[in-house]
């Protein structure tokens, strides 16, 4: 605005200096005296403009010093000693009992708004504050990373969620009396009605409970170290214990496989019951085991931290955790530990001993495929039941153990975004996050593919097929096909896709008479992809693509590519087929139109496919390759076998021994496959296409589908489909 | 005058200026806000959430010193026994509350108490025992039983109905393997009555876990009460109806967008939702019926729209609605649960959820945000806008997932019974649990068994989630009594394995033709059929071909199967395929070996199919059927054929084969093959109908198609051609 301000001065400077210009005729005396008025009225007007903006320029400096404040410039609120209690957490509370849904409102970006709090320091009636830490850093990480998010209003009348600035992520430091009535200080509260406290350290001596005891009335909790009998299932939110190491130490991401350890037990504070438990397993299986402790003759402090022992040899942690395939984390005082977040963060697969621990973020992530949970009472077998996995199955799990860490775990604002994106999930379900988004590493949502059409179904025959006839001005030929086609028994719709717009279509009694209903679709465009436009008027699943000069198909051949259609509807089921291959001395891929004894590609000139496949086409494909091939007039047919084939990771089915369109014998150019350079285009748009989808998504089989007795001998007349053409 | 003219331009210029600026202003503010937004997204550091400069303590410390003090304190061992006596009721878990002790490693067996005379039981719950008895998790000696099923009906126990079991607390209380209801599961549809439905079951179930319908949040014990839906009194018992849905259209839009018909209760627990229905009702695409009619004395709750919503009601045909509409709304009853839910399911109607706090069913296994819309009471205004929200890529999915879900877990009462006993199995087995892909993708938890591997890579039906397709996996023979030579040369061949499967001694060492892959002989134990398939774990690749001794096959007809299997790794591939057709004069199922234009099974005697079928085959078969095969020595490829299509859906592939072989093969030149026995053909004729009725239904899908190499017959040079022998005669 400032700028603009400038600018707008510089130019009405410009302006009077070029007054006289514009007022030639004007006298000189005259003249000066417009020269002043204006320049009075100017800066008049830029006086109103200052005050306009000033003010606000003002706040906003103020704003920026206060962001270098210190926390103990925080006001303070002293809590008197008759101020309101909540009541303890209720066990029953359930999102549709305990959370005001409607503050969250219909939102059509599906994004819950959450306010935080300002920090405020509470002390009690004599002054003593009601945390012995105050704001911890990984609390004040967290805030900073939910303001810096898009869940963030300042607006606290827009709020669905609110997030107090009172740090209960240790209850050790906390009183938990004062900080019960500084939470019902909040002028917000409300019962603690879509509040949502983070805890990591719950309970404390002597029983150290599951759950944060600071009295909280209907608030959320996310919370490190739940049991099955605290955690509120669908109400709360289980988070890690965050460990601090983890923003210290850097582990490279180690590829999985074998690892020099089987399992390794780094954690120093394990009841010496299950120590003596370890031991003996250490005993029995040897080398495959490594049990640390912590070591006796370092100082105490963080150094000691990043040390682990056994029998006086010394090892680094947490980069140890990285030599071993399994390691353990049993449970101490609390479920939660924070060795948890180290182990997944070395790639080790986490073995959770721990019984009735809600493990973190259990209702979205999927930790059978990250851990293994033996109850406390097997530890004995430990050994036996982790050395009955797979091979396979431990390095999928090294791979998803790191890949847990780092979306989930490695910093603070992952575990707030995380805890947020659930609670989120919960109030808009539709829009949910899904299984795959949340649980498949970005290696394998690469590589695995989620059919659209992935229910086994065999659709009945009777809706039949639509075909679809692209055509420019070939009348005759197009009139030709019409009758062909329509003698197909299943067919149920001709539709003409008229290309030409400097020609109408010929009048409608000139059409062949079929027996099936026949339209005609002009388009605006001489383009190849209208061919694969969606148009409403095909009302059957299976669309049949077919050029207008394609007179050789048999009757025979079209039902029977139907049928085949029918068992493969998300497959392209074609007639000729064509290959991609890889030619070692250019380097590059290279489109092959021999006879060989391989497909990968069939031509659309003449196929079936599903109706879904128009709208990918039309409107998914990726990049510019529709552009691309209506630029070209050519591989439209590749693109879409590269489409269908990138969605479903499925190869085409070629049907019948047909090789070509043409008939053998008219070796003559008018077709434009023979052509040369036609064939190096088609090649350039398979490596074009492939390096727009990043990958070469055909799929190469031998095989094609002929009728069950074909060739075989047996009468032709007891054959359902005796004439299949030839090649 | 010119002058005075100028005057008045500069001033009005001035005035317009003014103006500008005063807008400018106005937006002052607003351009502040924007700072904020863009300093959301980190370019800016003035965030609402001040940067403190001073250090901050760390919320945990370095050293946790109360940790220790607490170890020596308590012991782990006592803490688990303090949870066991203090966790009970309504706070019950697996555990606190279940005897793991009773279920013996891998072994998940259920007993049923005998029924006692006298005792009605209705027909829904001799359903479910009938269920149980024959799966392979019965058991009837109650020392090898982890779980204890009773014989006292407690489906209903709504105090109203004519089902009502009276004195169920003193015949419960008397039961000599009660226990306090440890390691019992109770099944339970209906509970509570008018006016309040609590979900009391009006007597004291203990420890026991409950398999119960329209269970709410509240009272559900999470991973220990298994919430079942609610079915009616006519659901099938074995195989059910399939799901109608037939085809995938696109655009997936129906001619309703949202439709519900159903009963208005006016007043008391749980009518608010279906009385404010009629607000959202436009007549047109989304449509709300409600009904004041049904009671004796609706009359006298009549409210003013009663009339109205009457007529209205009377207008519509239910079953059309349900087969016409994208979604359907399933809001709650006088209990949580209602018919619709099941009914939406299977109709491939997108079931809109509108009964908060009911814990949906098999929630703990099934994602039902893939299959469901979860709407909430409190929004029912936002219902129609949200469903026009989704997109049209969404609603296909979650049509198709309704389903799969429908078909895997709900179509029949043995499903919903059998889903519920391997919930609680995976439970109790825990390290042999399924995963949630598992469960939620083709072909369902019950045809997964997670006793095969923990790996979903070591399954035929996961590849595409996991990315890839089996590359070069090696194959398996796996030969009944003894090979033929031409096996052996196939290029992927990876280890044989012959099932010397006779009465006759095995043949000298020296005789076995020299190969240059691992030959292991097993020698069969029992002689029998079913051996054929049993899960050795000497086979240790992915693709299995079984070899009668007498097959003859070449080196090519394997290889080219071998790369077909490659592309449909669920299927059989096979040579010689074989028909099934209804016999509408003698009402059954018959079975043809005529060369015919169709298909739907292949024969084992030379097939190719993914090793986890022999574990299947072995292990989710009950005893009944692999006995008959046994006995008859018949009838284990129709088996096979029969289990592989129920899990697929779809049917096996035939592939192209030489043409003496179907001679051959077929035995009229072998003598003492079980092929020349004049029963063999009626025997499998009463097979399939056997089998079809352990199925429930046909699972045979017939194909009119065969795979052949790509050039085969072509005129084309024979050297052209990578599979030139199966050409030749």
């Amino acid at each position: 605005m400032i700028k603009h301000c400038l600018l707008s001065m510089c130019a009405s400077g410009k302006y009077t200096s070029r007054g006289p210009a514009l007022i030639p005729r004007m006298k000189t005396k005259h003249r000066i005296y417009y020269i002043t008025l204006f320049s009075v009225v100017l800066l008049g007007l830029i006086a109103t403009g200052m005050f306009q903006f000033w003010p606000h320029s003002i706040e906003s400096t103020a704003e920026w010093s206060l962001d270098r404040r210190s926390v103990h410039d925080a006001p303070l609120v002293r809590l008197p000693v008759s101020s309101p209690i909540p009541e303890r957490g209720d066990l029953s509370c359930r999102m549709h009992t305990c959370f005001d849904v409607y503050r969250c409102g219909y939102n059509p970006k599906n994004r819950i708004k959450v306010y935080i709090y300002p920090l405020q320091r509470f002390v009690d009636e004599v002054g003593v504050p009601i945390s012995s830490t105050g704001l911890s850093r990984e609390y004040n990480d967290l805030l900073s990373a939910i303001s810096d998010s898009d869940f963030y209003t300042d607006d606290v009348t827009r709020a669905c969620l609110f997030v107090p600035s009172i740090d209960v992520l240790n209850q050790n430091s906390l009183r938990i009396r004062e900080t019960a009535q500084a939470l019902a200080m909040l002028p917000r509260w409300d019962k603690g009605m879509n509040h949502l406290l983070f805890n990591m350290l719950p309970g404390g001596p002597p029983d150290y409970s599951t759950a944060l005891d600071v009295p909280r009335d209907r608030a959320l909790l996310a919370g490190g170290g739940f049991s099955t009998w605290t955690y509120r299932q669908g109400y709360d939110v289980s988070i890690p214990v965050y460990s601090p190491l983890s923003a210290d130490v850097e582990l490279p991401e180690k590829q999985p496989g074998p690892r020099r350890y089987f399992i390794l037990s780094s954690q120093t504070a394990i009841h010496r019951e299950y120590r003596a438990e370890l031991e003996r397993l250490k005993e029995e299986n040897g080398e495959a085991l490594l049990l640390l402790d912590k070591c006796s003759n370092l100082s105490q402090g963080a150094a000691s931290a990043r040390k682990r022992c056994y029998k006086g040899q010394v090892f680094d942690y947490p980069q140890i955790l990285q030599e071993s395939s399994f390691c353990v984390v049993l449970r101490g005082a609390r479920l939660g530990q924070a060795t948890l977040s180290d182990v997944l963060q070395a790639g080790c697969i986490p073995v959770i001993l721990a019984d009735s621990y809600i493990l973190p973020f259990s209702e979205v992530l999927d930790w059978k495929r990250a851990s293994v949970v033996i109850p406390e009472e097997k530890l004995p077998e430990m050994y036996t039941i982790l050395k009955s996995i797979p091979h396979r199955q431990v390095e999928e799990m090294q791979r998803q153990t790191r890949w847990f860490w780092d979306a989930y775990f490695s910093s603070m604002k992952a575990i707030g975004m995380t805890a947020l994106e659930i609670i989120n999930d919960r109030i808009y379900p539709y829009a949910a996050r899904t299984y795959e988004q949340w649980n498949n590493p970005p290696v394998v949502k690469w590589s695995s593919v989620n059919s659209p059409l992935f229910l086994p179904l065999i659709p009945p025959r009777s809706p039949g097929f639509t075909a679809v006839v692209l055509t420019y001005d070939r009348i005759e030929s197009l009139f030709r096909v019409i009758t062909e086609i329509s003698k197909v028994p299943s067919l149920a719709k001709l539709l003409v896709v008229w290309n030409n717009q400097n020609k109408s279509p010929p009048e409608e009694s000139l059409w062949p008479k079929i027996a099936v209903p026949l339209k005609v679709v002009r388009t605006k465009e001489n383009k190849l992809s209208n061919r694969f436009f969606p148009y409403d008027e095909i009302e059957t699943e299976a669309v049949l693509a077919i050029d207008d000069d394609i007179i050789m198909l048999t009757s025979d051949e079209l039902q029977f590519g139907y049928e085949v259609w029918r068992e493969f509807p998300d497959r392209l089921v074609g007639y000729p087929g064509r290959l991609h291959l890889w030619d070692h001395e250019m380097g590059k891929w290279k489109y092959e139109s021999e006879w060989t004894n391989e497909v990968s590609m069939v031509l659309t000139g003449a196929a079936f496919y599903h109706k879904y496949f128009n709208y990918l086409y039309t409107y998914k494909m990726p990049g510019d390759i529709k552009n691309w091939v209506d630029a070209h007039m050519n591989c439209e047919d590749i693109a879409m076998n590269f489409l269908v084939a990138n969605i479903t990771g499925k190869a085409p089915i070629k049907v019948t021994p047909r090789k070509k369109f043409k008939c053998p014998e008219c070796t003559a150019i008018d077709g434009l496959s023979l052509d040369q350079t036609h064939m190096v285009e088609r090649s350039e748009c398979i490596n074009k296409f492939a390096s727009v989808f990043g990958t070469m998504p055909l799929k190469v089989v031998e095989h094609r589908a002929d009728p069950v007795l074909y060739k075989d001998d047996f009468p032709e007349k007891l054959k359902s489909f005796p004439n299949i053409g030839s090649l | 005058m010119q002058a005075k003219k100028r005057y008045f331009i500069l001033l009005s210029a001035g005035a317009c200026l003014v103006l500008l600026f005063y807008f400018g202003g106005a937006q002052l503010p607003a351009s502040g806000r924007n700072r904020h937004d863009r300093s959301r997204h980190g370019y800016r550091s003035d965030q609402p959430w001040p940067h403190f400069s001073d250090p901050l303590h760390q919320f945990l410390p370095w050293d946790q010193p109360d940790t220790e003090e607490y170890n020596i304190h308590i012991s782990p061992r006592q803490k688990r026994d303090v949870n066991t006596s203090v966790y009970k009721g309504k706070r019950c878990r697996m555990d606190s509350c279940f005897d793991f002790s009773r279920c013996k490693k891998n072994d998940f067996k259920v007993y049923v108490y005998p029924q006692q005379k006298g005792e009605k039981i209705s027909e829904s719950y001799q359903n479910i025992l009938s269920t149980i008895e024959g799966s392979r998790f019965y058991t009837s000696d109650p020392g090898q039983a982890c779980l204890f099923v009773l014989s006292l009906d407690t489906l209903d126990r709504d105090q109203l109905s004519p089902q009502y079991v009276h004195n169920l607390k003193t015949k419960v209380q008397n039961l000599p393997l009660w226990n306090n209801g440890r390691n019992h599961l109770i099944f339970n549809l209906y509970s509570g009555t008018w006016p309040d439905y609590t979900e009391d079951l009006g007597f004291d179930i203990g420890q026991a876990m409950l398999a119960k319908a329209s269970i709410s949040t509240e009272n559900f014990r999470p991973n220990f009460d298994v919430s079942i839906p609610l079915f009616s009194k006519e659901h099938p018992r074995t195989g059910g109806e399939r799901g109608f849905l037939k085809y995938n259209s696109i655009p997936p839009f129906r001619k309703y967008m949202l439709v519900f018909k159903g009963k208005r209760y006016l007043t008391g627990i749980g009518s608010d939702t279906r009385n404010a229905l009629y607000h959202v009702h436009n007549q047109e695409d989304v449509v709300l019926l409600t009904t004041c009619k049904h009671g004796k004395d609706w009359q006298k709750h009549k409210d003013a729209r009663c009339d109205k919503d009457n007529a209205e009601y009377d207008k519509y045909d239910y079953r059309e609605m349900l087969h016409n509409s994208t979604f359907c709304l399933v809001p709650r009853g006088r209990r949580l649960g209602s018919f619709r839910f099941l009914e939406a399911l299977q109709a491939a109607c997108v079931p809109v959820m509108l009964s908060n706090g009911w814990e949906l069913p098999f929630s703990e296994i099934i994602n039902w945000n893939t299959a469901a819309v979860i709407g909430d009471e409190r929004l029912l205004l936002q219902i129609p806008s949200t469903v026009r929200s989704i997109h049209q890529d969404k609603i296909l999915a979650l049509r198709q997932q309704t389903q799969f879900l429908w078909e895997a877990y709900f179509s029949s009462l043995e499903k919903i019974v059998l889903t519920t006993l391997e919930i609680i199995q995976d439970r109790v087995l825990q390290q042999e649990s399924r995963s949630s892909v598992m469960w939620n993708s083709h072909p369902g938890g019950l045809f997964a068994l997670p006793q095969y591997s923990a790996y979903l890579g070591d399954f035929p039906f996961y590849y595409a989630t996991l990315g890839g397709y089996p590359s070069c996996q090696s194959i398996n023979n796996s030969i009944k009594s003894h090979f033929t030579p031409a096996a052996v040369a196939s290029q992927f061949r990876h280890i044989i394995i012959v099932l010397w499967n006779c009465d006759k001694p095995l043949p000298a060492k020296h005789r076995w033709p020299a190969t240059t892959v691992p030959v292991i002989v097993i020698e069969g134990e029992n002689k029998v059929m079913s051996s054929r398939f049993l899960p050795y774990e000497t086979i240790i690749t992915d693709a299995v071909l079984s070899l009668d001794e007498d097959t003859v096959l070449s080196t090519t007809e394997v290889d080219f199967a071998f790369t077909v299997w490659q592309s449909f790794p669920e299927r059989l591939v096979g040579y010689p395929a074989r028909s099934h057709f209804w016999d509408s004069n003698k009402e059954r199922w018959g079975y043809t070996s005529k060369w015919t234009n169709d298909y739907s099974m292949v024969l084992t005697g030379a097939a190719i199919y993914h090793r986890y079928y022999h574990f299947l085959y072995t292990n989710f078969l009950p005893a009944s059927l692999k006995g008959m095969v046994d006995q008859l020595a018949n009838c284990e490829d129709i088996l096979m054929n029969f289990l592989v299509s129920a899990v697929t859906k779809l049917p096996p592939i035939k592939v192209t084969q030489k043409k003496q072989y179907k001679e051959t093969m077929m035995g009229q030149s072998s003598r003492a093959s079980r092929w020349a026995d004049p029963d063999h053909f009626a025997q499998r004729q009463t097979c399939m109908n056997k089998f079809a009725s352990w199925f429930g239904g046909m699972p045979l899908v017939h194909s009119q198609m065969r795979l052949d190499p790509v050039l085969f017959k072509d005129q084309v040079s024979i050297l052209r051609k990578k599979y030139r022998d199966i050409e030749r005669l």
